[in-house]
């Protein structure tokens, strides 16, 4: 693979990543958003916003997460030696605890009075709900009617953060809904709102900022990595739904053109059946939600619903940095299916002693599968970006187990 | 410039326009509804092409687009109602009012060739402005199609000299700053910003968002060049989908009487 330019420096200054990106708004926004890219590009380089973000990132949510040899499952598969990220176990039990810290404290610089956000596994709307708390801003969370009843717990820690939970049932009633009704409200309350939005997507700035926020998964792994093995690792995986978990891993090594990159998106029941939630495997370029990306799509250019067992994962589109690194190949794009990824989550389960969540299970199941094709003296790097304490009652369910 | 657009403006009274859904509750309906309105003596019609995901509409907008495309309407078929419009109405102005996803998805330049075959005089796509609408524009420009740019109450003076370049047509202002369907503006808000506006151009100024029955365009009509009305003829829709005698009887009311409310 040759790569003649620096993926690290996109997005260029209109916000696009390749042809992916943009700003796609209503005009009520638009002077808003430029406002949030004109006082993220201050604070972005600040030394004592830097300082501040980075007393909350230790004190708080307690990184640097450790990196974690998961030998059993190294030894089971037969192949590379596996690490594990392990971005469970930040504060609130995911990465978008990280991109939830800088957006809040960007909030707080520019004196917006009340936030708001979308969730879908709810792991993005509990650390909304978290800063809040931690600022004494009040918090609406909108979320689909159908993932609010599969992501229980997550509903419950909400509402004792304070947080309003806003119940959305139009469309698919899950994330892709959830987003609609946020964009609804951010457009009627523009003034004083500040959006926090959960993953790599929306219009620029929003997609490079959130990757820029969770950057620190990838930089932690290149210095934890070098002390463990005195090397960079020869292949990294992550999940995709939006994204964000990905390129926070990946983004530190893009220029490293030899670290070979896998994401992995939801298949659902199947590419073949219809029924997923992967935007590049099965989409097509399109315009939703302030950006132009890989969606599901009719003919028509209706959006399709996506679907995933996994909420954090079920949605029909895809950061649009994401869609450029698929077309220029510089990340290579599987997925895998709902029955995987319980199989994946279970062997976590027995072999590490970690529970985690659907998502992150989803990368796990297609190692297991391409472990096989790489030889001992490889590592490979896996974001586990969440834990499944959130998915017990959807495990329950599939293995027909009555709690 | 589109000309049945100049046209219009051209005589002074105050311009009344509406807003329906394409294909809501279907076509044929549809078609009916564009012809009752217009057969009221309405100065503009806006055709909205739905969208499974018009993040700028309410509730009530939201549900037409549902029971458009659950009734299998297809963009294409938003081009056929308006040739059908066009074979009865030579002169009144056609504008296509959506998301940008239909366009891209049909071909920037495709669209434009369609819309202008059709007889399409203006495109209002709520989620396109200046920074991305280029390629649209261009197209949209040889053909003499405006593309109708919103001014919104949170457009401060540098962004209006943006949003005025290449500005054709007429300009649409969103009275509120929201949703489709929702709050209504302050009248005397209102009138500020719109005088504010006028001091930098000559196009007119339609206002839209929030205007609901006849007082709201009576009191609007002073000082605008003209006022959309949408979601509350949407809700008549809504309101009698068992009975569609009933829904175009009192859609002709509504428009009767709202057309009384125009100033002079």
């Amino acid at each position: 693979m040759t790569i003649k330019n620096s993926f690290k420096k996109l997005p260029d200054e209109k916000g696009y990543f390749g042809s992916f990106g943009g700003r796609y708004v209503s005009e009520t926004l638009m002077p808003l958003i430029l406002e949030v890219e004109k006082e993220y590009e201050k604070i972005k380089n600040d030394k004592i916003f830097k300082e501040e973000l980075n007393n909350y990132m230790e004190t708080y949510i307690g990184r640097p997460s450790p990196l974690f040899f998961a030998e059993r499952i190294t030894k089971d598969l037969g192949g590379p030696k596996i690490y594990f990220k392990r971005d469970e176990l930040n504060h609130t039990g995911a990465h978008k605890i990280n991109n939830c810290m800088g957006q809040i404290l960007l909030a707080k610089k520019m004196g917006k009075k009340r936030i708001i956000a979308e969730t879908g596994a709810g792991q993005h709307g509990v650390a909304t709900a978290t800063v809040c708390a931690l600022f004494g801003l009040p918090c609406i969370v909108y979320m689909g009617e159908k993932d609010i009843k599969r992501q229980s717990p997550n509903v419950f820690r909400m509402k004792l953060l304070g947080a309003e939970i806003r119940s959305v049932n139009t469309g698919s009633k899950s994330l892709k809904d959830a987003m609609n009704e946020a964009l609804r409200d951010w457009v009627t309350n523009v003034i004083d709102t500040f959006y926090i939005i959960g993953t790599a997507a929306g219009p620029h700035p929003y997609p490079a900022m959130v990757r820029d926020f969770q950057s620190i998964i990838g930089e932690e792994v290149r210095e934890q990595i070098l002390k463990a093995e005195k090397k960079l690792p020869d292949l990294l995986m992550a999940c995709i739904g939006g994204g964000s978990n990905a390129l926070g891993l990946f983004h530190e090594f893009l220029d490293d053109k030899q670290i070979e990159m896998i994401a992995v998106e939801a298949a659902g029941h199947g590419i073949e059946s219809g029924n997923h939630a992967a935007s590049l495997s099965g989409g097509k370029p399109g315009i939703l939600h302030g950006n132009k990306t890989y969606l599901l799509q009719s003919n028509d250019g209706q959006i399709d619903e996506a679907h995933s067992i996994s909420a954090g994962l079920d949605y029909p589109g895809i950061g649009p940095e994401h869609s450029y690194l698929f077309e220029q190949k510089r990340v290579r794009y599987m997925s895998a299916t709902d029955k995987e990824a319980i199989e994946a989550f279970q062997y976590c389960c027995n072999l590490e002693g970690i529970i985690p969540a659907l998502e992150p299970s989803h990368a796990l199941a297609v190692l297991k599968k391409i472990a096989k094709n790489y030889s001992k003296d490889k590592i490979v790097v896996m974001n586990m970006c969440g834990r499944g304490d959130k998915d017990i009652f959807t495990i329950a369910e599939e293995l027909n187990i009555k709690l | 410039m589109s000309y049945r657009i100049r046209k219009t403006f051209e005589k002074k009274e105050k311009k009344l326009v509406t807003f329906t859904t394409g294909g809501d509750p279907d076509l044929d309906t549809s078609l009916k509804i564009l012809n009752t309105i217009m057969n009221n003596g309405i100065d503009i019609i806006e055709i909205g092409m739905p969208f499974s995901d018009p993040m700028a509409d309410g509730p009530t907008i939201q549900e037409s687009s549902v029971r458009s495309i659950a009734s299998g309407t297809k963009i294409n078929d938003i081009l056929e109602i308006v040739n059908k419009v066009r074979k009865i109405n030579n002169e009144i102005p056609i504008i296509l009012m959506g998301y940008y996803n239909s366009i891209f998805n049909m071909g920037v330049k495709s669209f434009a060739s369609k819309c202008a075959d059709a007889g399409v005089d203006g495109l209002i796509i709520v989620d396109l402005q200046p920074e991305e609408d280029s390629e649209l524009y261009k197209e949209a420009k040889e053909k003499n199609i405006d593309l109708i740019r919103l001014i919104t109450p949170t457009t401060d003076e540098e962004r209006l000299k943006t949003i005025l370049h290449n500005a054709s047509g007429f300009l649409y202002y969103v009275t509120v700053t929201g949703i489709t369907g929702q709050n209504s503006a302050n009248v005397e808000h209102l009138k500020k910003s719109i005088m504010t506006i006028r001091s930098s151009t000559e196009l007119p100024i339609v206002a839209g968002f929030g205007i609901k029955n006849r007082r709201d365009v009576e009191q609007i009509s002073i000082f605008a060049d003209g006022v959309v009305v949408g979601s509350s003829i949407v809700n008549i829709i809504k309101n009698n989908l068992n009975n569609k005698n009933k829904m175009i009887t009192e859609i002709d009311k509504f428009t009767k009487d709202l057309k009384k409310g125009v100033k002079e």
